[in-house]
């Protein structure tokens, strides 16, 4: 079928033409990082007179000198590590046991925490409830509150759910026969079968959480316990407000614009260093929780 | 998103008789099975306190909230709050806005990932089109504050290289993030370029599972690729199709509106203002929680609404419930 000898000089025409759109969509996806990049080490001058299209004008790393003085972008790099790490172990921890248990035909109510947790992906009380519900619990401003509050998501404990229910009862049969109780079957039998599931829904989860901004910024008052993305915003928000840093700096080695593109390649980098691994669990995750027949 | 729960082994039987056989029954099994219960614990109280908690919150949405009395000792006072809303041009506006973005997103938004899983699928070379994959797939990777960063840089006015090439063609500089016509386009491209990548996973994956032999004896048949494209593969994908637009449907009121707040200023809230950040302005920002919430509520209600109206349409198209 995709002998290209057997192909009509209509479909090699075709082919060919598809090639070079899908070439156009992919340079046209990469070109905003390249961009960003040759932005970064150019000179401020340079970057602000509209010089930059491809690559670096005036080559400098000032912006980068700039920015990794700065203390307290290494403290929003710590803190999102912080974050991510420990939030995405809280998250394990809720979701592995629940999914289990409401993947076993013998739990009562089954239908009904499966319906109850269900629902939160439909109704959803809202920005404010919630905040205000944050500030009763005294969890404003905590590090802590941020992991917790952010630990679970109804969609991922049903992904989960859906893969345990899939694996065959023999499985479990063969493990009780030798003793084992939930916790054990769970541990030795469900998890080991499961590591792709799981895989996926830690990435899932270590990928929110990097990317986490919107609740950091509103719920987060401490300079020193915003994670990497709330810094960036403060940033950008700081630098492309001030306009005598512009109006001063025109003539210096960086801008506030070579800076900003300075703080996005130092936060993309990670993600794309954790990239391959990603992509390889991330398509079968979609297609688990994709829709089935 | 699934039907599995109906297809599993009968559920522990439950006698039916006396009192006395339930209550020995229920003993019996919650000193079997306790453990089970036990794991599914944290994760109620979780929901509980996180999610549930907030609905019962979401009271003040018909009570003049003061932060000193709290939830349950503030006065009611009824519909006080949306009557304000409905006469309020901002919340109208973003009610508005909201539909209006959506609107654009499913008319530009949703096609792209069909048609980018087509072409991907007529592309021979198989590196070359693992290569294409794996960096169309990216942005979706990207945090939305790193994305606003990017379109922020790159539609600047003076470092932009949007006006950087706009100037090579003879044309002024244009201040596109201050210009309320630019803001809907400018939205909705960066959410193409961002997810329709990303989006066409699912596409290509139901392109994988047509079966083979049709397209052989389209060969036989001597049918060309293209027609192959539209009279193979695009119906036996509309199943797809049609799930993933009822899905999207169900969603108009979740803009991706952490987006919008990192690129809309005043300037432009007269096209980019919707429900969501009208909330956060008015709740967050401006200390409104009762308002605020009530507007919030007004969302949450139509989009479930939607969403039980989008899970019935897919249950009668395909028997098989979204969730």
């Amino acid at each position: 079928m995709t002998n290209w000898n057997l192909y009509s000089r209509g479909d090699k025409f075709f082919a060919i033409v598809v090639s070079v759109l899908i070439g156009m969509f992919t340079v046209a996806t990469l070109y905003p990082f390249i961009y960003i990049a040759a932005v970064s080490f150019s000179s401020g001058f340079a970057a602000q007179a509209g010089k930059v299209v491809l690559t670096p004008i005036d080559m400098t790393v000032e912006a980068y000198k700039y920015i990794l003085v700065d203390p307290e972008f290494w403290i929003s790099y710590r803190n999102t590590f912080i974050y991510t790490i420990g939030g995405t172990a809280v998250s394990m921890l809720f979701i592995i046991p629940a999914a289990y248990a409401l993947s076993r035909p013998q739990l009562m109510g089954r239908r009904f925490f499966n319906l109850f947790i269900a629902f939160t992906m439909w109704f959803n009380a809202g920005l404010i409830p919630f905040y205000l519900n944050m500030r009763d619990l005294n969890l404003l401003d905590s590090m802590f509150g941020i992991i917790l509050a952010f630990a679970i998501n109804a969609f991922n404990i049903i992904l989960l759910r859906n893969f345990f229910e899939a694996i065959p009862q023999s499985f479990e049969e063969a493990a009780r026969m030798d003793g084992a109780n939930d916790f054990q079957v769970l541990w030795k039998v469900f998890i080991p079968l499961s590591k792709p599931a799981i895989a996926t829904i830690t990435l899932f989860c270590i990928v929110a959480r990097w990317n986490g901004f919107f609740w950091a910024m509103v719920l987060l008052q401490s300079q020193e316990k915003i994670p990497l993305q709330v810094f960036l915003r403060h940033t950008i928000a700081k630098l492309s407000d001030d306009d005598e840093f512009a109006i001063t700096q025109l003539d210096a080695a960086y801008s506030a614009e070579t800076v900003t593109a300075a703080i996005i390649v130092c936060s993309i980098i990670p993600v794309l260093l954790v990239y391959p691994w990603i992509q390889k669990y991330f398509e079968k995750g979609i297609l688990l929780g994709g829709v089935k027949e | 998103m699934s039907t599995a729960t109906d297809k599993q082994p009968l559920p522990a039987r439950r006698p039916k008789r006396s009192l006395k056989d339930r209550t020995t029954w229920l003993s019996d099994h919650i000193r079997n099975e306790w453990r089970l219960y036990l794991m599914l614990l944290p994760t109620i109280i979780w929901f509980i306190v996180f999610l549930y908690k907030p609905m019962y919150g979401l009271q003040i949405a018909f009570k003049d909230y003061s932060i000193f009395k709290g939830v349950a000792k503030s006065p009611w006072i009824g519909w006080e709050h949306f009557q304000a809303l409905f006469s309020n041009d901002q919340f109208l506006r973003a009610v508005s806005n909201t539909i209006k973005i959506s609107a654009l997103n499913l008319l530009f938004g949703f096609p792209a990932p069909i048609i980018l899983a087509l072409m991907f699928n007529e592309v021979l070379h198989a590196g070359y089109k693992r290569a294409a994959q794996t960096i169309v797939y990216l942005p979706h990777f990207i945090s939305s504050v790193i994305i606003a960063g990017i379109v922020i840089t790159a539609f600047s006015p003076s470092v932009g290289i949007v006006n950087t090439v706009l100037g090579w063609f003879g044309f002024d500089s244009v201040y596109f993030l201050t210009k309320p016509e630019w803001f809907r386009p400018i939205f909705v491209g960066t959410g193409i370029w961002q997810e329709a990548g990303f989006g066409s996973i699912v596409f290509l994956a139901a392109i994988a599972g047509v079966n083979p032999s049709l397209y052989e004896s389209a060969v036989v048949d001597g049918a060309s690729r293209w027609q192959m494209m539209w009279k193979i593969t695009l119906p036996s994908i509309l199943p797809t199709i049609i799930i993933m637009l009822i899905i999207r449907i169900g969603n108009i009121m979740e803009v991706s509106f952490e987006l919008i707040i990192l690129l809309y200023q005043p300037a432009t809230y007269e096209t980019a203002d919707v429900v969501n950040t009208f909330v956060f302005r008015q709740g967050l920002q401006s200390g409104q929680y009762d308002f605020a919430a009530a507007a919030g509520l007004f969302n949450a209600v139509v989009a479930f609404v939607l969403v039980m109206f989008a899970n019935t349409l897919s249950r009668r198209y395909s028997r098989t419930s979204l969730w």
